[in-house]
């Protein structure tokens, strides 16, 4: 039966995440911004509630560790689980402050590529430790089959050599889940991922970038340089399977698109309350029944910023919605992240212009909201990615055709 | 024949023996002729109403019976329910099989094919928000449903949806809101083998036009009202027995009236339009048409009349979606099977992203209206929901119509090709109040 509410029985845990974003994330929100590069040290109370919140849910929870299928059908199979739970959770923290949700402990997007494709041994030996993703190197972004550094089997080990920047909680986490390719020779297929410990010392720390936004969130460059780990670390299968290609590493994309697209919905959603309650101030609002054209220039671009976010919300939830039902999601998952991350931006960049210098000063929270969502078209595959990957499901083609 | 024709076509006759006479080339009055003539038949083709048939009740109702609200299961779910699905498949194989082939001639001729609209009422689109003890066949609130209807006629042309599911946006506002005499009086006739046709008039004919301010006017003359005013772009105008118009009635605000085509000052004039050209859209014109003072649905109730609005609004948001849809299921073999400098054109960015707009927007425009469209169902306030909904199918609806075009490029100026149609039908998106139901 078709229902796109928020489902009931989450309704206390998103209750839960909005008070966390309201006095935890927003008291703190500027000032790590403006001191990039220290560490929220708030934020480890805060990850143990989490993790509690976790655990003591069949439903997964607020962050990004909950998004291996979970449980709770209904009589038609109809199932709402820990994608859906993430995915509102993640929603209602980025109302607070993305940056400081990309630096919970814990809930790093190395942990969603955990979920999505580690057997149940490394599950067990990499519960509960804060993995961040390491993909991006200094010459290869979006064409991510084009990453250089190698993994070589020496023994029991593989040996990691090469360079990765970008690394979202690179500094701060316990794990590194690290791209690299088993033979330059064989294309996507050799791509595998692998689990590094932070502490390994062939895992050096170049630097930590000084960025546009989500100053809160440490974003680093390592080298690896004969870097050993176990053979045990690779994630999925070692096999070369050309005719698979890239599906092991990229079926992570599908679980975490949606959650980036998550993140995109809840500034939108910040900034398209601020904005509302100033226009309500200078005695403008929306009248929902009323022709867009029959009111306020300011009501009518706020109800098209409305619209735009709606969209963005819906399609996210129903791209997470299908992971919880095993359905097929990657042509959503990108819908998702390729409306939410330019609606984002849009939105952000659209409500300071309606706020004027209240929005685009350092007073008020809009202009950071408005520098943070510029991210979210970004990490985790552009707008241009998401529209070549959208494209090339609806027209059938593939990645050699349609380039 | 009733006489109108009869004189319509006598004139007829007449004129076009003027029009085949060397005597116009000759004074070199064609032009000037063909110029009155066009006036006179604006306004020649003003005529009465249709003949409507006579609505009593049967039996009466002691008080009116409703639709029951939907109880949510608490669950996010986009699975329509089984019932809903049987329903969508067989309105879509209607669509695709004689709904789509027709669409052309339809347009051209500005009238869906009689047998068209018979077959979408033996497929229940008339009576999908009756009760079900008043003969109706959905057991609950039915306005995702009818979303899911009007999107798969919509797949099959918007024009010929809005002509099918016209009636049935009277049968509606009668199931939600007309009164026990009201319901008594007019519903059997929908549920019968011999459903009227009607239409729900709320548009005007001028810019910035706000449906909660109706220039209508409805003022009360002892115990009748006596109605006034212009109704713009009335599906299937010209042949419907029943109107449901909405106007500002005095000591009352915006409320619908329901109007017997028969009635006296009661005239109907074709105004046909960019798009839309099988609903024959016509002008509903009121010139202190006297009504009886059960003639007001529902008792005027204010809520109601809101509520009227949005409805109507997600039904267009319904129709925007089933032809955004088609746009793309045609769009794409398109542009794969076309081939420029070498190669199909859809290997190209700048066609392929094209398409990913379209699929991604299009969308958003379904989810939104089936949200607000289960809010109705639940009972649940969804005027927001309305209002983004709408925003999404007339902003992406009319850039989905225009991309359709721009992908086939000339093809999809020429009317070998349906997108030029689907370009003009999604204009509407925006513009249209009123006229359909969910």
């Amino acid at each position: 039966m078709i229902n796109l509410e928020i489902p009931r029985k989450f309704e206390q845990m998103v209750g839960q995440a909005h008070q966390i974003a309201t006095e935890v994330f927003r008291p703190i929100s500027r000032r790590y911004d403006l001191a990039e590069h220290e560490y929220p040290k708030e934020l480890d109370m805060l990850a143990a509630m989490i993790d509690g919140m976790n655990d003591g849910s069949a439903t997964g929870g607020a962050g990004a560790t909950g998004v291996r299928n979970g449980s709770g059908g209904d009589a038609s199979g109809n199932r709402n689980g820990s994608n859906l739970a993430t995915v509102l959770g993640v929603m209602e923290l980025c109302w607070g402050d993305v940056g400081l949700l990309l630096s919970m402990p814990r809930q790093g997007l190395g942990n969603s590529a955990i979920a999505s494709v580690a057997n149940d041994d490394q599950h067990a030996r990499f519960d509960g430790k804060w993995a961040a993703m390491a993909i991006t190197e200094p010459e290869a972004g979006s064409d991510s089959a084009a990453i250089r550094t190698t993994a070589e089997l020496d023994g029991d080990e593989y040996v990691l050599n090469g360079e990765k920047i970008y690394v979202t909680s690179g500094e701060r986490a316990e794990l590194i889940v690290v791209w690299a390719t088993l033979d330059r020779s064989k294309g996507r297929a050799a791509i595998k991922s692998f689990v590094v410990e932070r502490d390994n010392p062939g895992l050096k720390l170049d630097r930590l970038e000084r960025k546009l936004g989500i100053r809160a969130s440490d974003t680093a460059a390592f080298r690896l340089e004969d870097c050993r780990v176990p053979k045990e670390n690779l994630l999925g299968s070692p096999e070369i399977d050309v005719t698979q290609g890239f599906a092991g590493v990229m079926r992570t994309f599908d679980n975490t698109r949606p959650l980036v697209a998550a993140m995109a919905v809840g500034v939108a959603r910040a900034c398209l309350e601020e904005t509302r309650a100033r226009l309500e101030e200078a005695g403008v609002a929306i009248d929902y029944d009323r022709p867009a054209y029959a009111q306020h220039a300011a009501a009518a671009r706020l109800l098209e910023m409305e619209a735009d976010y709606e969209a963005a919300r819906l399609l996210t939830l129903e791209a997470s919605w299908m992971a919880d039902n095993g359905k097929p999601n990657s042509l959503h998952a990108s819908m998702a992240k390729a409306k939410a991350g330019r609606a984002g931006v849009d939105i952000a960049l659209g409500c300071i212009e309606l706020c004027g210098s209240v929005g685009y000063g350092e007073n008020e929270l809009l202009e950071k909201w408005a520098r943070d969502a510029k991210i979210l078209d970004i990490f985790e595959g552009t707008q241009q990615i998401q529209l070549l990957i959208v494209a090339r499901q609806l027209l059938g083609k593939t990645s050699a055709e349609l380039r | 024949m009733n006489p109108t024709e009869r004189g319509m076509g006598l004139g007829l006759k007449a004129l076009t023996r003027i029009a085949g006479s060397e005597l116009l080339d000759r004074v070199g009055a064609r032009r000037p002729f063909e110029r009155a003539l066009y006036h006179a038949t604006r306004n020649g083709f003003r005529s009465a109403g249709a003949a409507s048939r006579t609505f009593r009740a049967a039996t009466k109702l002691a008080r009116p019976a409703r639709q029951p609200r939907v109880r949510s299961t608490g669950l996010f779910d986009l699975t329509p329910d089984e019932e809903q699905q049987m329903l969508q498949e067989a309105v879509r194989s209607f669509a695709a099989e004689r709904v789509r082939p027709a669409a052309a001639a339809a347009d051209e001729a500005c009238a869906a094919p009689p047998e068209l609209l018979a077959q979408a009422v033996e497929l229940g689109a008339a009576v999908l928000g009756v009760p079900e003890e008043l003969g109706g066949v959905i057991p609950e609130r039915s306005a995702v449903t009818a979303v899911l209807v009007a999107e798969a006629l919509a797949h099959g042309d918007m024009g010929i949806a809005a002509a099918a599911l016209a009636p049935g946006a009277v049968a509606t506002a009668l199931g939600l809101w007309g009164d026990a005499d009201q319901q008594s009086a007019y519903l059997p006739a929908f549920t019968g083998d011999d459903v009227p046709a009607a239409a729900l008039a709320l548009l005007e004919p001028r810019a910035l036009f706000d449906p909660l301010e109706p220039a209508a006017r409805a003022v009360r003359e002892g115990s009748d009202w006596v109605l006034s005013g212009v109704k713009s772009l009335v599906p299937r105008a010209a042949e419907a027995e029943l109107f449901l118009v909405a106007a500002r009635a005095q000591d009352v605000g915006p409320a619908l009236f329901l109007v017997e085509s028969s009635t006296d000052d009661l005239m109907v004039e074709p105004e046909p339009a960019m798009g839309l050209r099988a609903a024959a859209t016509g002008r509903l014109v009121l010139d202190d048409v006297r009504l009886p003072s059960g003639a007001l649905l529902g008792g005027g109730e204010p809520a109601a009349f809101a509520e009227c609005v949005q409805r109507a609004r997600l039904a267009w948001c319904a129709l925007a979606v089933g032809a955004a849809q088609a746009v793309l299921d045609y769009a794409i073999p398109y542009v794969n099977d076309r081939v420029a400098f070498g190669e199909p054109i859809s290997h190209r960015q700048a066609v392929a992203f094209a398409v990913s707009e379209i699929g991604i927007e299009l969308e958003g425009m379904r989810l939104a209206t089936l949200r607000a469209a289960s809010r109705a169902d639940r009972g649940e306030p969804f005027a927001r929901e309305v209002a983004v909904a709408r925003r999404l199918c007339a902003t992406h609806g009319m850039r989905i119509g225009s991309e359709g075009v721009q992908l086939l490029g000339g093809h999809g100026y020429v009317k070998e090709h349906p997108v030029e149609r689907w370009y003009r039908d999604l204009r509407a998106a925006g513009v249209m109040e009123g006229a359909l139901l969910v």
